[in-house]
């Protein structure tokens, strides 16, 4: 194995140079999207986007633009690889997930391009830990195509209003059902559960409203088991968008402050169910 | 039905949700004229308790729509919970909450009104049902211990949380002794710790039972009720009787009652009536009940599975809705012993088959079951049924 014996590349050798004081403003971000096993990171010159898909109705991705790193460089365009979100998070937690006061990890973070593993070099209090993990073949990944201009309702609320509600989500129901529009109920949030069903109801001159722009009523049903991994983007979130395009797609755009005051942004994407049936509503 | 909680009693209301949900699966709400009723019984009807709040606990209460019976429902007590999950939750954005039943939507209505304009409505469906009424008189019992919540709560919190069942006594000296309840022949080292708090007499408010008196009964439904009332500042009492018959724990208030009615542990061994009037200078030991020395057998089994048992003559109809006139009999015989014909022949069983779980037993507070406080304790009779823990 000439890994041992292998000269350390320069610099310039690098498709991907990124470093970080604060190696908690990328796992904490990571941690959102962690719903599933595998990731898909694209860097460009503006940052790194982290994708995770399931089911192909659902896709979640982390923006963490360049402006979070203190150094950051790209060679290429575009540098794509897929890689083991568990274990990337695993090594960047390396020196423990709890924050200790007063001690920050450094992180270096290289790649050298297709075939190459992801380099890390995790500093805390002196100590480096050097870890390499396997990048894989870059999968094609889910287009919902959500074009702003196809937006039929939009609202901005702060996460607090939300977070309650998806952390008491009935998980009996199968499916949560989201109904915006101009007139009465404005936004509701409900589930049919076996207990029974559900309605949470938030007015449009609520405090936690920090917009409202709704022109038509829509119903949408999206499986509940799918939009309940959101709710880690929604802890650590202060406000949230949420949007319905003209073919009932969701989009929740979570804000999200770190450590150090910058703003990242973390989407999810989710198809719809099948019609809503007449009779229930 | 309906009715409107506001403030704090929002979450006095969830606090009695909590603690009902420790003894059934199912909560009888039965809106009557002098308030609201929320009963429950435990799956082996070893353990009764409700709450009434009394219509000035509501800020509007309405028992029937006018010119209509009053309807009465049974829901899963999951479902009722699951809307006063989050006691902080409650305090701090619920504003007010509204309940409604009507027959028409055959639903129960729960609507909190949160902060921030939010609201939230649960239609939860439920069943018609006959009233679960058990029926009991606290001024039967002989002996009362009253005492603020706060000391009794207290005195049960060193109890390691997994403890089934404490014993209850007035020891030398009238002090008033809790103790940890050991299964006889608890062998293994890791049972080997007893835990005993004991009370002076001067922290009671009450306490009319002479020395040597003592009951054993479940802690986890006591837990629930002290937790209530330890909230609600309010006074606990306790009433009971021999061994075997069951005791009834009261919180009484201008705004509302509780009742918990619990099946005490019956002892099933002379030799440990022996022990209790000959040894009222050593009031630890009496605390203790005593087993047969033979029962070896099930040493390794686990405890609680066999904890509540049961007669057949329950086991077949605790499976389905009481008609409120079968439960009394059980429990007017705390009053009247009478000769309880189908439990002698339960209870004349040949004693000990190896491997049969231990004559402890709580007994069921409906059933005719309640031993006559003249009848003489007979050797172990084999479960039929067992309750497990796990489903609470």
């Amino acid at each position: 194995m000439p890994l041992l014996t292998q000269q350390i590349p320069d610099e310039s050798d690098y498709s991907l140079v990124a470093s970080l004081d604060n190696v908690r403003n990328l796992s904490t971000i990571l941690k959102a999207i962690h719903f599933r096993e595998h990731a898909t990171c694209f860097a460009t010159k503006n940052g790194i986007k982290v994708t995770v898909e399931n089911a192909k109705c659902v896709q979640a991705n982390a923006f963490i633009q360049a402006g979070i790193f203190q150094e950051f460089t790209v060679q290429e365009e575009s540098v794509t690889f897929r890689i083991n979100l568990t274990v990337l998070l695993d090594c960047l937690s390396i020196f423990g997930s709890s924050p200790v006061p007063g001690t920050l990890t450094a992180l270096r973070m290289c790649y050298q391009g297709y075939g190459y593993p992801l380099m890390l070099f995790l500093e805390e209090g002196g100590v480096v830990t050097v870890c390499k993990i396997n990048t894989q073949e870059p999968e094609e990944t889910l287009d919902f195509d959500f074009c702003s201009t196809n937006v039929i309702n939009k609202i901005i609320l702060q996460s607090e209003g939300l977070r309650e509600a998806f952390s008491e989500l009935d998980m009996t129901s199968e499916v949560l059902q989201i109904t915006m529009s101009p007139d009465k109920p404005y936004f509701r949030l409900s589930t049919f559960g076996n207990a029974g069903s559900s309605h949470l109801d938030y007015p449009k001159d609520s405090d936690l409203m920090e917009s409202f722009h709704c022109n038509q009523t829509q119903v949408n049903r999206y499986k509940i088991s799918l939009l309940k991994p959101s709710t880690k983007a929604l802890v650590l979130s202060c406000k949230v968008s949420i949007r319905t395009d003209n073919r009932g797609f969701l989009s929740l755009q979570y804000m999200i402050r770190n450590e150090d005051g910058q703003i990242c942004f973390v989407e999810y994407y989710c198809c719809p169910d099948e019609e809503v049936p007449e009779s229930e509503s | 039905m309906k009715c409107l909680v506001t403030g704090g009693n929002v979450k006095v209301l969830g606090k009695a949700v909590h603690s009902l949900s420790r003894i059934g699966d199912e909560l009888y709400l039965e809106p009557l004229e002098d308030g609201l009723s929320l009963r429950t019984v435990n799956s082996s009807r070893s353990a009764y308790a409700c709450f009434l709040f009394a219509p000035l606990f509501f800020q509007q209460y309405q028992a029937a729509t006018p010119g209509q019976d009053p309807l009465r429902c049974k829901i899963l007590m999951k479902s009722f919970l699951s809307v006063f999950r989050s006691l902080a939750m409650l305090e701090k954005t619920v504003e007010k909450c509204c309940i409604s039943l009507s027959g028409r939507s055959s639903r129960l209505v729960v609507q909190l009104h949160c902060r921030y304009g939010v609201r939230k409505t649960h239609n939860l469906s439920f069943q018609d049902c006959e009233s679960l009424q058990a029926v009991f008189d606290p001024a039967l019992c002989p002996h009362v211990l009253r005492a603020p919540a706060r000391v009794l709560g207290e005195a049960v919190l060193p109890f390691p949380p997994a403890l089934a069942e404490v014993t209850l006594g007035i020891g030398r000296g009238r002090r008033v002794i809790l103790r940890s309840y050991q299964e006889e022949e608890a062998d293994s080292t890791a049972k080997a710790m007893v835990t005993e708090m004991s009370i002076g007499e001067e922290d009671f408010q009450q306490l009319q039972a002479q020395e040597g008196v003592a009951i054993t009964f479940c802690l986890k439904e006591f837990r629930g009720l002290l937790s209530f009332a330890e909230s609600a500042n309010l006074s606990l009492s306790v009433y009971f009787d021999a061994p075997g018959r069951p005791a009834i724990f009261a919180i009484e208030d201008t705004l509302l009652d509780g009742h918990f009615v619990l099946a005490t542990l019956s002892e099933p061994d002379p030799h440990s009536q022996d022990l209790r009037s000959s040894e009222l200078q050593r009031p630890a030991p009496q605390l203790q009940a005593h087993s047969t020395p033979h029962l070896d057998d099930f040493a390794a089994d686990d405890i609680d599975s066999y904890m509540i048992a049961m007669e057949t003559t329950v086991g077949s109809e605790a499976s389905r809705a009481l008609p409120s006139d079968s439960l009394s009999p059980g429990l007017q015989a705390l009053c009247s012993p009478g000769p309880d014909s189908e439990e002698e022949e339960d209870d004349t069983e040949p004693s000990t088959v190896p491997g049969t779980p231990p004559p402890k037993k709580f007994r069921s507070l409906f059933f005719g079951s309640i031993l006559a406080p003249t009848h003489s304790p007979q050797g172990p009779s084999p479960v039929l049924a067992e309750d497990s823990e796990g489903e609470g």
